[in-house]
């Protein structure tokens, strides 16, 4: 009994700075996002006394609804862009000879260790209209002299893929790793095509790692910044620039929150449902 | 069985789009003319005028410290949140302790940069070097976290009971025998605390008051409203920086083992 409780106390006593610091900094600052969404905003910048629920009654007006669609289809073409390229390049490398393997996980690794920003802005450089890729394209009579390749829907997903592609490699490669890869040869013996063993055998058998990559470059897209406020321009708009004009621009903190609620409860629905999905399909199999 | 090329060919095209844009961007650091458009002669004009930028400097010396410190005070917290986690697994302390820890790796960093910048509205901290600190530290401690649970979870248990059975009190312990096989744990998770920090660029957006600008603060208003060549120049830098880094903890950590 004293051995148990000076236990619980040494388990208490550890977890403490953890539980106390994301307390006071993770915890509570979400709950005063929740709070001041329903506060009046002063129009000096600050917040009213009172309560409300105008700051949500204003997020139904039509500008704000073209953007939330737009995050929504951008996360969407993004993600799936992604775990398309992702699923052959985890196949490849879970196949490819130890010594190759691993120079190809560095390769895709390194250019990740450069600053975000910086990465963002070489695309920018790129797109711009005085830049290669135009050129190329203009060159080979793909594109008019008038067509931007920047500051619009499409260059947000390119950067968006850009940037979340390596994240999704990762986790698809590992479970790709640990796929028996005998299984095609029964399903190729038993006349299967190549594309359709890999579809409905290599696909289903790496479905955890494909879950938590779609998690990885979804849930983040959703929550997109930088990315759109870069490249993306007026037409390619997303929540968070909205977040951040009513945060820099107008310093409307009320409406702000506002609307990084709705950006919460939209991270919540698909990260439940991964797991609901993760959970549901594992129990089977642990009965076996 | 002849197998399909098409896997190689994606992983091939996808390793050219992940390097053509680093590449352009280096190249045109050297490149003497002033606008993107064709080479004009090799030119290191870009670089000597970076050395004349006082802002830069004085940026990146907020960058250092903040770093430097949110490496520090991150790397005691996410430790013992890792250690609490992996001794006391299965308690209900600790299930919610680790969903804790892990929902900031979750959570877009929008959002952490908001719900902070609520706080600090809400309280009356005045924005500054001192709020960007406290927010690096927060998303410091998942990841050391995380990074020094990996290790803890390849451990050899019984050796920490062979110690205890030997007779070495708690302390002893911890500091004669968990520490040391932590230490490559602890170096990893600190070198990834450093690295946020200092790239970190959305979060401390929000948090940063006037007159707290960071690198990355100040490389994006260069985005904005600077000349593209300078912000070649010093992102050639920070990569080779970063390279450097990188490549030197790759090699202490391989003549370890």
């Amino acid at each position: 009994m004293r051995r148990e409780s000076r236990r619980s106390i040494r388990e208490v006593l550890v977890s403490l700075p953890s539980l106390f610091w994301l307390s006071l900094f993770f915890i509570i600052p979400t709950l005063f996002v929740f709070a001041i969404a329903l506060k009046p905003a002063n129009p000096y910048g600050g917040i009213g006394s009172g309560w409300t629920w105008d700051n949500f009654r204003s997020l139904a007006s039509p500008n704000y609804l073209i953007v939330a669609w737009r995050t929504i289809w951008i996360s969407i073409l993004s993600a799936a862009i992604c775990l398309f390229l992702a699923a052959p390049i985890g196949y490849y490398l879970a196949r490819v000879s130890a010594r190759w393997k691993g120079l190809f996980l560095m390769l895709i690794i390194v250019p990740f260790w450069t600053n975000f920003l910086v990465r963002i802005f070489a695309w920018k450089v790129l797109l711009h209209p005085e830049g290669a890729i135009k050129k190329v394209l203009a060159f080979a009579g793909l594109v008019g002299p008038q067509t931007s390749l920047l500051y619009n829907a499409g260059s947000v997903v390119l950067v968006t893929v850009y940037t979340f592609l390596p994240f999704t490699i990762l986790p698809i490669y590992a479970a790709a790793e640990k796929f028996d890869f005998q299984l095609l040869e029964a399903a190729r013996d038993l006349g299967a095509k190549r594309f359709q063993a890999f579809a409905r055998i290599f696909l289903p058998g790496i479905r955890r790692g494909l879950l938590t990559a779609l998690l990885f470059v979804f849930i983040p897209a959703l929550g997109s910044y930088i990315i759109p406020d870069i490249v993306g321009g007026p037409s390619g708009e997303m929540i968070g620039n909205k977040i951040a004009q009513r945060v820099f621009v107008d310093r409307n903190l009320p409406q702000a929150s506002a609307l990084s609620v709705v950006l919460i409860l939209s991270i919540l629905a698909p990260l439940l449902a991964v797991l609901f999905l993760q959970r549901k399909r594992e129990k089977p199999e642990s009965l076996l | 069985m002849r197998r399909s090329r098409f896997p190689f060919i994606v992983t091939l095209a996808v390793l050219f789009f992940f390097y053509l844009p680093i590449i352009i961007l280096i190249v045109n650091s050297f490149n003497a003319s002033r606008f993107e458009s064709g080479w004009q002669g090799f030119s290191l004009m870009w670089y000597k005028r970076l050395f004349h930028e006082p802002e830069i400097w004085r940026a990146a010396k907020n960058s250092l410290l903040i770093a430097v410190f949110a490496t520090a005070v991150s790397l005691v917290i996410g430790t013992t949140a890792a250690v609490a986690l992996h001794r006391f697994a299965r308690s209900r302390l600790q299930r919610f302790h680790f969903g804790l820890v892990y929902m900031p790796l979750v959570v877009p960093e929008i959002l952490m940069g908001i719900s902070l910048l609520m706080l600090f509205v809400a309280v009356g901290v005045e924005l500054g070097l001192f709020t960007i600190f406290l927010a690096h530290v927060t998303f410091c401690i998942s990841f050391v976290a995380m990074t020094v649970l990996a290790r803890l979870q390849d451990f050899d248990e019984s050796i920490i009971e062979a110690a205890r059975d030997l007779g070495a009190a708690w302390w002893a312990t911890t500091r004669r025998v968990l520490l040391p096989m932590l230490l490559p744990g602890l170096v990893a998770g600190g070198l990834l605390a450093f690295t946020l920090s200092i790239d970190d660029f959305v979060i401390t957006f929000f948090v940063a008051g006037p007159g707290s600008t960071t690198l990355p603060i100040r490389v994006y208003s260069m985005i904005k409203f600077g000349s593209p060549p300078l912000i070649n120049a010093l992102s050639t830098i920070l990569l080779a920086v970063t390279f450097t880094a990188v490549a030197a903890s790759q090699r202490l950590s391989r003549t370890k083992r």
